[in-house]
Formats: structure tokens, sequence, C-alpha cells
């Protein structure tokens, strides 16, 4: 290992390690939590290193087995795939911790398979980061999906179905993709992303281009769950073991919208994407819906977790439309909503997982009181619920600040309003939680009079990564500043 | 009406991919029987990779294997072989498909044990209960 | 003068903030836990009179928490109109711990400590909407205030409670987020900055109809300033324990929403750009249709804090108006008023709950003859009616003195009207209950006898009676401030 592929073993620690969990925890539990957490925090201190270097020196490359591109497969390192490698190592690292004591619980002696699938995800996500092949591209995402889908499927109750309908879904998604990618490959001849950018303007084909970009757009948009193709996620993350949703819900829709940046930013290139009015404005306008529909149908779940997918889904409208605002602030906003999305996700998911393992359920009625059983986890929450919400300084403010000022820019009322729309539907939602969780069983009209519950608060391995998330929703708010200007403005491609 | 005829009949191959996808696709949303929505899934990577290969294709070209010593003295004339490449990206995709099936039987393994049925309608209403 | 960069106005904030943590921490120790209230009180009005000298010369202060968006740091300013509400909270915030203090004892309420918590984060709030640099701050403090009183209006954790907690929740956060939050990005959009600059920022970057919409928008987006129809909130807040009420909606959330709103005019849109759109008849009629409404609801209103809630909602109105006139003496009335009307308030807030506390009295009819038994807290209220209605010698004379002249000068007569007939509603509705308190005749089942309210009530309610006292013979200082917020040197 040198100073040249310090990247490369940010993907590959994780993948070693999963094998050796396999085989190690096999024989003794007690090797599965260090071998987990020690990989991850080496990727932590691996990106967050690489990520200083990207922004110091500019785009690393990695070529793999000496195959020079454009044939051979590239790995490539610009800011925003090092944002993204940091962003996939904390929250693997954070959620881990919360899913060694969930596994626990809920699978007793299925620990090894479960973390072997888990870290082998987690090093599928670095690689689609990553890569700089269109091809490999492919090859990553089902990798991340297969593992996803044995997560998944390794739950209680209807857990088994909701993977098998989201391995439907998700191979349509895989193979529209493939599709696009064969629609490329038969113009260009090259699967090298930055290759394919510059041959692909040159062509006068409008009509395949425009296929191919349409096939590996309406891929994306079902691996993401872009309303209407959303219909695979609620009950997939929602029946999980909690270990897996943990880590699944703030990564996989975030990295599969990175992809989607990826795509438009550096294969495509925008000119070639946003040429017609009529498809920035259908896009911008699907996205409005995606909001606003996710928004309302969050608000008929009686139970939280699935509540929480619901408002996934709005929040991929969110950056989904912040892309084809095709303008400055739009892309900004949306490349830090998946920064943002990816923590309050991460911290509202952690909450769930400690309330799940304190009382098994987290459906709505049996949250009553429990901000006095809980204190800390219900005080975590709050702030969760206010970065959701968008009230500064939380992080979840900043992002919607930059999507509504491009909505203004480029003039999409619509997408201004099913913001602010989204912002009003949320705060009813996670003030009726809040509700629910403070005033606890009601005498009317009496006082309450202040009888000591027993604090029954999670245990001290969930609580840390919970308290850490929460304060770095507030931490990451107060930074927008720097975040904007030193990694995400490097992105930004001139003339937009 | 030529113009379409002569259209079909020299991208037989191609129509042939749709008509495929077509079939692997409404099996895959219409079928209730779980492994038939998994065949369906099965038909569509197929279609897809078909394409694929089918785009390397070339007219008299032969298998793209040649000898080593000859390649090195003389180098390849690229009109006498078919595009390799996509032989070996398809390659790639076969081992997806095939992995993605394993997980689906085993999942499919386990909602039978589960429900005792693979058919989507009557699981779902043992669910409902 | 060029602004001094300093971190005291940072310290006034945090100075709360952090001593929250101290309260929760003595949750044991009562007596450990009130004197870290006091001290935290003490200590935050000593920063604030600190820096008063300073703005009082022309000079401003600054301190830059983080950048966070281009153009639009998170920044503190400590400039004049900012140091009058940030004194006028700080200074009442003592009282009210005082006065909290006696209350919740004598009452042996539950909860306490989240009760002080959450007043100590409050006031963290509140500070910081007055020293906020920008728009943005300004924003931010507000929704931090919205989210920290909530803990204080739903204290009492009955159905009760519940429902007005929702609905305070509902009115602020629906507003603030679903109208002045486009509205800031709007204006954010038309000028590339939030600061408060005198004059606005606006002038030339915005047509005459944006102006307009964003008038709207912010006029009822800062819903904490009553304006009607957005006004339901505070008479449900009064389910809250009276020191809450008197303070949060007495003096800080309400007069947080009407501060929101002199920025807007004075500082974002600006008199002179809102003068040329003809934007002050706008202002104008919706604070006066608001005044009368809630001044006639008052009168019909039985329970005491109710119909105080209704006269604040009026005596709101009353700000909004002056500030609308877009006249100098008409804007110096209006942020007048909103220390005059503060002392003015808290005083009768504070007999409202002194009465409870002694009596267990909520409504005005119950109340007959009580001023024999509670003279003291009486002739406060008198003091605080009077300066409320405007008379001399009381403080509330000059502001409502200077609005009257403001309209002769604007030659708006509509609204000396207005002006008139509402004071004449106000007296209407407070003199009666002093009336009554001292020579009706005692109601059936109460007893004679003094009987005052225990001291740590009644001294600070004396004191800001005399207070408002006070205040009518020595209003130069906030004069002048106000006249430098104004730009008028």
């Amino acid at each position: 290992m040198s100073a040249t592929n310090l990247h490369l073993f940010v993907l590959v620690v994780p993948l070693l390690s999963a094998f050796a969990v396999n085989l190690l925890g096999r024989s003794s539990k007690q090797w599965i939590a260090p071998l987990v957490l020690g990989s991850l925090a080496f990727s932590v201190i691996g990106s967050l290193v690489t990520l200083a270097r990207v922004v110091e020196h500019g785009t690393l490359r990695y070529t793999v087995g000496n195959w020079q591109p454009p044939f051979g497969i590239e790995l490539v390192v610009d800011p925003l795939s090092a944002l993204m490698m940091v962003l996939i190592s904390v929250v693997a690292f954070l959620a881990s911790f919360s899913s060694l004591k969930s596994v626990e619980q809920e699978l007793p002696g299925r620990e090894p398979f479960f973390f072997t699938l888990y870290l082998i995800l987690i090093a599928g996500l670095f690689g689609l980061v990553l890569t700089g092949d269109a091809f490999n591209l492919y090859v990553l995402l089902e990798i991340t999906s297969i593992t996803t889908y044995g997560l998944i499927a390794m739950g209680r109750g209807r857990a088994a179905l909701s993977s098998f309908n989201y391995i439907i879904m998700g191979s349509i998604g895989a193979c529209f993709y493939l599709l696009g990618i064969g629609y490329i490959y038969i113009l260009t001849g090259t699967l090298n992303m930055a290759d394919i950018a510059r041959i692909l303007p040159t062509l006068n084909a409008p009509v395949a281009t425009a296929t191919a970009i349409a096939f590996v757009l309406v891929g994306l948009w079902i691996k993401m769950a872009f309303f209407p193709l959303h219909s695979w996620l609620p009950n997939a993350y929602s029946q999980a073991p909690t270990g897996a949703g943990t880590m699944v819900a703030p990564l996989m829709t975030k990295v599969t919208v990175y992809l989607m940046v990826r795509v438009i930013l550096t294969m495509y290139t925008p000119a070639l994407v946003f040429t017609h009015e009529w498809i920035t404005n259908g896009a911008v306008w699907a996205a409005a819906l995606a909001i606003v529909c996710g928004s309302v149908l969050a608000l008929g779940q009686k139970d939280l977790r699935r509540m929480l997918t619901y408002i996934i889904i709005a929040e991929v409208g969110y950056m989904v439309g912040g892309i084809f605002l095709a303008n400055a602030n739009g892309l900004t906003g949306s490349i830090l909503h998946i920064v943002n999305d990816a923590l309050m996700t991460l911290c509202l998911f952690l909450v769930v997982a400690a309330i799940i393992y304190r009382q098994g359920t987290v459906s709505l009625v049996s949250l009553q009181g429990i901000f006095h059983r809980m204190p800390f986890t219900m005080a975590a929450f709050t702030l969760g619920a206010f970065a959701m919400i968008g009230v500064p300084p939380t992080c979840g403010f900043f992002s919607k600040w930059y999507l509504i000022l491009g909505g203004i820019d480029g003039g999409h009322w619509e997408f201004v309003i099913a913001l602010v729309f989204s912002s009003l539907v949320n705060a009813v939602l996670f003030f009726r939680v809040i509700e629910l969780a403070f005033f606890g069983s009601l005498a009317d009209g009496q006082h309450h009079e202040h009888t000591p519950s027993e604090r029954h608060e999670a245990p001290w391995w969930m609580l840390k990564p919970l308290v850490l998330t929460a304060a770095l929703l507030i931490v990451i708010g107060l930074s927008t500043g720097p975040l904007v200007n030193n990694v995400i403005r490097l992105m930004i491609p001139i003339g937009f | 009406m030529e113009l379409i005829i002569d259209e079909i009949v020299a991208k037989y191959n191609y129509w042939i991919y749709v008509v495929l996808m077509m079939i692997g696709f409404y099996a895959m949303i219409g079928k209730r029987n779980l492994v038939k929505k998994l065949l369906g899934m099965n038909i569509f990577q197929t279609s897809i990779i078909l394409f694929f290969v089918s785009t390397g294709v070339k007219k008299g070209g032969g298998i793209p294997i040649v000898d080593k010593y000859q390649a090195l003295a003389g180098g390849v004339d690229a009109a006498t072989i078919v595009n390799p490449l996509p032989h070996v990206l398809m390659l790639t995709a076969i081992v997806v498909g095939v992995s993605v099936t394993g997980v689906a039987l085993a999942v499919l393994q386990r909602i039978y044990k589960e429900y005792g049925t693979l058919e989507e309608d009557e699981i779902l209403e043992k669910t409902q209960r | 003068m060029t602004p001094i960069v300093s971190i005291w106005p940072l310290a006034a904030i945090l100075v709360s903030l952090l001593g929250a943590l101290p309260i929760i921490l003595s949750d044991r120790q009562p007596n450990l836990r009130e004197s870290w209230t006091i001290l935290i009180a003490l200590a935050k009005l000593a920063i604030v009179a600190a820096l008063l000298p300073g703005v009082l010369h022309g000079g401003s202060y600054v301190f830059t928490i983080a950048e966070v968006l281009p153009g639009v740091p998170i920044e503190l300013r400590v400039d004049a109109l900012g140091i009058i509400f940030a004194l006028v909270a700080s200074c009442l915030w003592l009282f009210t711990s005082i006065y909290s203090i006696g209350y919740m004892r004598s009452l042996d309420e539950h909860a306490q400590t989240r009760y002080f918590a959450s007043f100590a984060v409050a006031i963290s709030a509140t500070i910081g909407v007055a020293f906020a640099g920008n728009l943005l701050t300004m924003y931010l403090f507000y929704e931090v205030l919205s989210l920290s009183t909530y803990p204080l209006v739903t204290h009492e954790q009955n159905a009760e409670a519940r429902a007005s907690g929702r609905k305070y929740l509902t009115y602020i956060l629906g507003t603030s987020i679903g109208l002045a939050l486009p509205a800031m990005l709007m204006t954010y959009a038309a000028a590339g900055t939030l600061d408060f600059t005198v004059g606005g920022i606006l002038a030339g970057k915005a047509s005459p109809e944006l102006l307009a919409l964003l008038l709207v928008l912010f006029l009822f987006g800062f819903a904490k300033a009553g304006l009607m129809p957005f006004h339901g909130w505070l008479p449900a807040a009064m389910v809250a324990p009276t020191p809450v009420s008197s303070f949060l909606h007495g003096v800080a959330v309400v007069k947080a929403g009407v501060f929101a709103i002199f920025r807007i005019i004075f500082h974002i849109l600006g008199p002179e750009t809102l003068q040329a759109a003809n934007l002050g008849v706008v202002i104008t009629t919706i604070a006066s249709v608001t005044l009368l409404t809630a001044s006639l609801v008052a009168l019909t209103q039985d329970s005491m804090k109710r119909r105080l809630a209704y006269s604040t909602i009026g005596q709101l109105s009353y700000m909004v108006l002056g500030a609308g006139m877009l006249s100098a003496t008409g804007m110096l009335g209006g942020v007048l008023h909103l220390a005059m009307h503060a002392f003015g308030k808290i005083t009768l807030f504070f007999c409202a709950g002194a009465i409870y506390v002694a009596s267990k009295k909520k409504y005005i009819s119950q109340m007959d003859g009580l001023g024999r038994r509670m003279p003291i807290t009486y002739f406060a209220f008198l003091l605080g009616s009077l300066s409320i209605i405007g008379m001399p010698p009381l403080g509330g004379f000059i502001s409502k003195w200077n609005l009257l002249v403001g309209a002769i000068e604007g030659d708006q007569r509509l609204l000396i009207v207005v002006l008139l007939t509402s004071s004449l509603l106000n007296a209407a509705y407070f003199l009666p209950v002093v009336y009554r308190g001292f020579f009706a005749a005692t109601t059936e089942g109460g007893e004679d006898g003094f009987k005052e309210a225990p001291l740590l009530c009644v001294v600070p309610l004396s004191l800001t009676a005399l207070a408002s006292l006070t205040m009518f013979f020595y209003p130069d200082m906030f004069i002048k401030l106000i006249r430098l917020a104004l730009g008028a040197g």
C-alpha cells in the first residue's frame, strides 16, 4: 500500500474483512465486532485522507491491473467521489455499532453470515463511487443489490416476500441500465466514462443517444425508488432486519442518486442531457410530484419505520429535482442533500433501532410516553426531526436553501411549493410523534403528576453513534460553507 | 409497406430480442406464481444479453480465438473475427444473472417454508390474516 | 463608524444557553438550581448593559459565527434597534425569573427543572433574535425560540395543554416555514444579500408587485406578532403557567415577532422603498383591523389571562401600525411602544398570576372586591393598565402620543379615529377590573382581610409597575436609540 492507492484499499479492506468474518466468525463470535469496526474505521480514516488529498491535488486515478484506459478499467477519485467515500465510510461505521447489537438480538447465531453480506455491500458501495467504467458500474450495482436482497431476506415475517419483490424490481432497473449501456457501446465503442463523454457529442445520432440516456436514467430511477417506481422500498426497508435497515436506508438510495449525478455530469455531460426543455421540465414536475406524494403517503402510516421509508421517497424527489433544475444552485443543493439526507436518515434509523432493541416495535401507538423512558434517544430523534423539517442550524435547512434557490432561479415554482409543502408535512409527521412521545397516556383535564417512569435507555453501544450522529447534523450544518466552497463547487460544470 | 417489411427482415434478430424482452417483462409483472416471475426475469436478462452479443457480430466473421504466435507475428485482421468484447462483458452479466437467480431461489425456498405456497395471491391472503 | 468585532454578543446568547446545563444538573437541589437561573439572568443583563454605551454613541458590535452560505453568514450584530429589544428582554427576564420561583414554589408545580431549562434556552433565542445581523440569523433564532417555548406552553401536560401546543406549533411553525422561508429566499434571490441595512436592501431591485408579495408574506410569516388571522395561538397559549404567559407572550415571543417585522420594514424592505410603492397602507390596514377586532373581543373575555391575551394582540398591532405609517414619528411611536408595552403588560400578567396564587381565581367575574385584600397587586394593575391605555404619567403615554402625532402628521384621518377608538376600548376592558376590585362588594364565598401574594411575586410586579412610571419621565435613552436605528442620527 502506498500513497497512490490508498483509495483502493478503502475498498479492499472491508472486502477482505468480509471473508475473514465468514471464516473466523464461524469458530468464535468474538472476531466479528473487531473485524467489522476495525475495517470500517480504517475506511473512514483512509477516505478522509483521500478527500484531503483530492481537494489539494485534484483528481486521482488508478488503473486496475495496469490495463490502460480506455480499454482497461479505471478508478477515478474526484472531489465528489471522495466526498461520497467519506460519507459511506462514516455512515457505515456509525451504523455498525448499532447493527452489531440489533443482529445479536434479532438473528442470534447468524452474525457471521449477516456481516459477511454487510461488508461486501459496503465494499460494493465504495466501488460504485470509485469506478470510472460504465459496465463496471453495472457489476458493482448488482453486487450491492444482491447483498441487499440477501440481507433483507434474513428478516422475519414478510421479509422474504418483500425481498423477492425487490429482486424483481431491482433486476428490471439493472437490466434497463445494462440496455442503456449497450446502446452507448454500440454508438461509441467504448465503456470508459470519460471516453464516452468525449465521443458521444461528436456523433450525430440524437434518437439513439436519447434512448440510451433514457434507459440508463429509468434504470437508476427504479433503483433509487423515484416515484412512481418506488413500490418496492417501503416493504423492503421496513421488514428488513433492523441492523440491515440502519445501514441500507441511509446509503443505498443516496449512492444511486450519486450514480445519476455521475452519469449526467461525467458520462453524458450536462449539455447533452439538458438540451431539451421538456426533459428538464418534465423531470422537475415528476420530482415535485414525488415529493408531494411521498409526504402525503407518509401521513397515513401507523408505524414509525414505514413513515420514514416514505419520507426517503420524498427526499429522493428533492435530489432528482435539484439536478434537473439544471442550474448551479440546484446541483449544489442536490449534492449537499445527498450528504445531509444520508446523515439525517442515519440518525432517525438509529433511533428506530434503539427503540426496537428495547421494545420490539415502533408502531406509533407504542411510542406513547417514550420521552421519559428513553430521553437521550428521543432528544436525538428531535434533532433528526428538526433536520428533516429544515430548521436552521441543522444541515437539512441548508440543502433546502440551495434547492429552493435553484427552483426560484429556474422559475420552477412547482418545485419550490413542493419543497415548502414537504417541510410543513414533515413538521406535522414528526411533531405527531414527538407529541405522542412527550405526553404519554393522558387523563383529561388533570395535572400530569410527575411520576418518575423507569429509565430504560438504549444500551451504551447504540447510544454513542446516535448522539454522535445527532451532533454531526449541527456540525455539518454549520460547516456548510467550507463544504460547498471547497468540495462541491469543484464539481459544478462551468457555465452552469 | 415494403420499407417496413424490409426493416423487420433486415433486423430480425433485434425484433426477436424485443419480443423476448416483452415476454419476460410480462411474466415478471403479470404472472402470479413467484417462480414464473423469476423465469420472466431470466428471460428478460437473457434477451438483453443476446442483444449485446449480437452487437459484435460481423458478416463473415469467425470465432475470436487466434493462434498466439500468428497474432504476434502478423497482427490480427479485425474484419475476420467477431468482436470479443461484448462476449466477455456478457460473461460477467450472465454470472450476475445467475447469482441473482440463485439468491432469488433461496428466498423462494424460505417463502415456501413460511407459507406453503408460491402463488402471490395466496401468500398475500395469508399475510392479511 | 466601523463595527467593532467582539465576542460579547455571542456571550450574551451563550450565557443562558450553556447555563441550561447547570440548571439540568442541579435537578435535585432546587435552591441551587434557582440561584443558577438568577445568576445567569444577572450576567446576561450585565453583558447587554455593557454593550449599551458603545451603541448609544453610534457604534455597533459584530461577530460572525459561521460562514454558511454565500453572502449570508450566521452573524451577530448589536445595533440600536437590537439593543432596545435585548435590554427590555434581559431586564424583564430577571424579574420573571424571580417571579417564577415564587409562583412555581407556591403552587408546587411539577417538572420545574425542565421549566427553568427551557426558559434559559428560550431567552437565549430571544437575545439571538435581537442581536441577529441578517435575516437568516434572525430566522434561525426565531425558529429556535418557537421550538424551545413548546415545552413551556405544554407544561401542564394535560389534554388542553396538548391541544394548545399543537395549535401553537401549527400557527407559528406553519407560517414561518410556509410563508417566511420562501419570502426570505425570494429576497435573497433578488438582492444577493440578507444583511440588515438602514434603508433596506431591495431599493431598485424589486418590482412593486414583488415588494407587495414579500411584504404580505413576511407580515403573516412572522405570526408571533399576532396579526390576524394568524393570532389564534396567543389565547390558546394562555394554558401555560402564568410566568410563561407573562414573559413569553407578554414580552419575548410576541415581541420577537414584532421585532422581526420592524427589521423587515426598516432594514430589509426599507421605508422609502415601501413608501414609493404605496405599501404603507397594506401594513396599516392589516394592523388596524387586528387592533379593533382584538380590543372588541377582549371586552367579552371573562378569563383574566384571555382578556390580557387579546389585549396583547391589539397592542402588538399598535406597534406594527406605527411602523406602517412609514413616517419618522410613527415609527418612533411603534418601536417605543415595544418597550412601554413590555413593562406594562408584564405587570398585568404578574398581577394575574399573583391573584391566582393568592386566591386561586382565574375569572374576572369572581374577582370583585379582591382589591381590598390585595391592594399592592391591584395598584400595580392600575399602573400597568394606565400605561397600556396611554395615560400620563405612565410610559405608555409617550408611545401612544407619538403614534397619534405620526397619524396627524401623515394626515391619515382614519388612523387617528382607529387610535382614539381603541384607546377608549382599552380603558373599557381594563378599568372596570380595577374599579370592581376596589369598590365592588366581595363575591360570594370570598373572604375579607389582607392576603397578598407571596413576596417573591409581589416585589417583581411592583418593580415593573414602577418602571412603567419611571419611563414616562426618562424616555430619552430609548428615543435616542430608536432615532439611531431609523438612521436619523
